[in-house]
C-alpha cells in the first residue's frame, strides 16, 4: 500500500524557507476561504462533519474542542501548537517542522479566527532548538504577506520535560512553573492558558486543517474508517531497514509499515505508541493502526529476534520513572515499585506474588492518575505479562 | 567573579517569564546558582523554594556549575537498538569521564539523556543546542575536536 501524503504533501516539494514555493500550492487560500466566505461557526461545523481526531496520542475530536472554546466566555483566547514531542520513537513532527512550517502557520491562523483568538504559540521542545530559527523565520515571511494581521504567533521553548507534552502540564511550563497536570474540569477549552479559553493541537493535528477547508468535510471523510477518519503519519524506527516517516490511509495494516514500508526481518515484538504505548508480538502484525485498536501517536519501534522483552520494558519503565512530574502517588511511587519487581525478574528473582502486585498497581495507576503517563505507564508491564508470560515464568525464584 | 551581579535584566517581568529567564542564564552562566535563584525570586517576587523548585524540574536547567560544552547521548530505546552503547564508550574514552561528571579543564560536561526525536538517524545525541545523527566512534573524535 503506497503512501498518501496529505499532511506531508508540502515535504520535500516546497523550500521550507522561501514562502513563495508554499504561495504556488495553494498557500493561505485556505486561510482566505475561511475569513472571506465562511463564518467561524462553519469553520468549526466543517472540522468537525470532517472527523478529524488529534495526532498527538489522545485522539480528541478536533471539531469539538474548538466549538468548546468558541462558546466558552473570555476576553482573550489562546491557540497552542503542542510541538513537545517527546514520545519515545516520535520524530514526525520534528520532520513537518522542517519542511513545512507554513502549512502550520496557515491552521494556526485559521483556529484563531475559528474560536475568536488573536494570539498562538508554538511550544517547542527545546532539543529542536535548531527549528527556532528557521520558525521564527517563517513566521516573518508570512507575516511581511499581511498573512498574520488579526493573529500573533510566539514560540515558547520547553525546558528538557516529556510530561511538558502533556496539555496542562504544557501550559503550566509556559506559565513559568513546574511542568505538573492539573485536575480537569475545568478543561482548556473553558480554562486554560492563564485561565483563559485555549485550544492545544498537536502539529499533525493543525497541518490537516487547511486542506479540509479547501477541499470539504467530505473530502476528509471517506479517508480511512468508521471511527479514525484521515491519514496517519507514522514514525517507525529500531531494527528496520528503512527507519523515517511514513503517512498511510487509517486502518493500514502494521504489516505494510513495518515490513512493506520499512523492510524489517525477523521481527518479535513492536512497540507502537512510544513508552506509554502498546507492546504487540509478531503474531499480530496484521493489526489495523485506527483510534480503535492500536494508535498513539504513531511511534513505531520494531524489536527482532536478539532482543529480550524484559529489557525493552524496563528500559521502557525507567524512562517513565524518570519523566514523571511526581504529583500522582499511584504514578510516581508505581513505577518505582514495577521497576524494582521488574529488576528482580531480571536476576532470576522474581514470584508468583510479584506478579500479582504488578497487576494491582496496574489497576490502581490506570484509575487514580491525573494524566495520560501514570495511566498508561502499566501497558507495557501488562502487555508484556499478556503476550510474553514465558518472560516472567523463566524468570521466577528457584526455590 | 559574582557573576550572579551581571544582569540578565529581569525588571518588569512577570512569574510567567521564569522558565525563559533561567534558560537564558543557563546558556549564559552555565548554570543557576544560589545567588542567582535568590536574586530571581526577590525581582519576580517569589519564594525561592518556588523558583528552586522550577529549577531543579527541568532536566536542561542545572544548579550545579557544567563544562562549556554539554555532550547528551540519548539513552531511549530506538537509540539504544542502535548501537548508543558504543557511542557512550567512545566518549568516554576520548573525554575520560562518565556521564554525570564534567572534565577537569571544564570543557566539556557529559550526560546521557532521553529521546531526542532523531530516531530515523540514530545513533544521536546532542553537544550544547547542536543535534549530531548516525554517530559512529569515528565522527565521536571529529565532532567533539571541533568544539572549544
Amino acid at each position: 500500500m503506497p503512501e498518501k501524503r496529505i499532511v506531508l504533501r508540502n515535504c520535500g516539494i516546497i523550500d521550507s524557507k522561501r514562502i513563495a514555493t508554499y504561495l504556488d500550492r495553494d498557500g493561505f487560500k485556505a486561510l482566505q476561504k475561511a475569513r472571506e466566505e465562511m463564518t467561524p461557526e462553519v469553520v468549526i461545523e466543517e472540522v468537525k462533519a470532517s472527523g478529524l481526531r488529534g495526532r498527538g496520542g489522545a485522539g480528541f475530536p478536533c471539531g469539538l474542542k474548538w466549538e468548546l472554546a468558541r462558546k466558552a466566555q473570555g476576553d482573550e483566547k489562546y491557540i497552542i501548537c503542542n510541538a513537545d514531542e517527546g514520545e519515545v520513537g516520535t520524530f514526525k513532527d520534528r520532520y513537518i517542522l522542517e519542511r513545512d512550517p507554513f502549512t502550520l502557520i496557515e491552521a494556526m491562523a485559521i483556529a484563531g479566527y475559528a474560536i475568536g483568538s488573536n494570539r498562538g504559540y508554538i511550544y517547542l521542545r527545546a532539543e529542536y532548538h535548531h527549528l527556532l530559527a528557521p520558525l521564527t523565520n517563517a513566521i516573518s515571511q508570512v507575516k511581511e504577506k499581511s498573512f498574520l494581521e488579526h493573529f500573533d504567533i510566539d514560540i515558547r521553548l520547553g525546558a528538557g520535560a516529556y510530561i511538558c507534552g502533556e496539555e496542562s502540564a504544557l501550559m503550566d511550563s509556559i506559565e513559568g512553573k513546574r511542568g505538573e497536570v492539573r485536575y480537569r474540569p475545568p478543561f482548556p477549552p473553558q480554562s486554560g492558558l492563564w485561565q483563559k479559553p485555549t485550544i492545544i493541537n498537536n502539529v499533525e493535528t493543525l497541518m490537516n486543517i487547511p486542506q479540509i477547508i479547501l477541499n470539504g468535510a467530505q473530502w476528509f471523510n471517506q479517508l480511512g474508517t468508521e471511527r479514525s477518519k484521515g491519514t496517519k503519519v507514522f514514525s517507525i524506527s529500531g531494527d528496520v531497514k528503512k527507519p523515517g516517516v511514513y503517512e498511510l490511509l487509517l486502518g493500514s495494516h502494521l504489516r505494510e509499515l513495518v515490513e512493506g514500508l520499512a523492510l524489517a526481518e525477523k521481527v518479535k515484538m513492536v512497540q507502537i505508541g512510544g513508552a506509554t504505548g502498546s507492546i504487540i508480538p509478531y503474531g499480530m502484525i496484521d493489526t489495523p493502526l485506527t483510534f480503535e485498536t492500536i494508535l498513539g501517536a504513531g511511534a513505531v519501534t520494531v524489536f527482532n529476534e536478539s532482543r529480550d522483552i524484559l529489557d525493552v520494558v524496563y528500559q521502557t519503565m525507567e524512562f517513565l520513572a524518570e519523566e514523571s512530574c511526581g504529583k500522582c502517588t499511584p504514578c510516581r511511587e508505581g513505577i518505582e515499585v514495577m521497576l524494582e519487581i521488574l529488576g528482580r525478574f531480571s536476576n532470576g528473582g522474581g514470584t508468583e506474588k510479584d506478579i500479582i502486585i504488578l497487576q494491582e498497581l496496574s489497576s490502581v495507576m490506570m484509575l487514580s492518575s491525573l494524566c495520560g503517563l501514570g495511566q498508561a505507564a502499566p501497558n507495557p508491564v501488562m502487555d508484556s505479562l499478556q503476550y510474553f508470560r514465558s518472560a516472567y515464568d523463566s524468570r521466577m525464584r528457584k526455590d | 567573579m559574582n557573576k550572579s551581579k551581571e544582569t540578565t535584566p529581569i525588571q518588569g517581568k512577570g512569574r510567567e517569564d521564569l522558565v525563559v529567564l533561567l534558560a537564558k542564564a543557563q546558556s549564559k552562566f552555565g548554570y543557576l546558582s544560589g545567588e542567582f535563584l535568590i536574586e530571581i525570586a526577590k525581582s519576580l517576587d517569589l519564594s525561592v523554594s518556588d523558583v528552586y523548585g522550577v529549577a531543579t524540574f527541568y532536566s536542561l536547567l542545572s544548579t550545579k556549575p557544567l563544562g562549556r560544552n554539554v555532550i547528551r547521548i540519548c539513552k531511549s530505546l530506538p537509540c539504544f537498538l542502535k548501537n548508543s552503547q558504543t557511542i557512550i564508550e567512545s566518549v568516554e574514552r576520548e573525554i575520560g569521564i562518565k556521564p554525570g561528571e564534567t572534565t577537569p579543564d571544564g570543557k566539556f560536561s557529559f550526560q546521557l539523556t532521553n529521546c531526542i526525536g532523531a530516531c530515523d538517524e540514530a545513533p544521536a545525541m546532542m553537544i550544547n543546542n547542536d543535534v549530531y545523527t548516525d554517530l559512529t566512534p569515528n565522527k565521536i573524535s571529529q565532532t567533539l575536536r571541533s568544539y572549544k
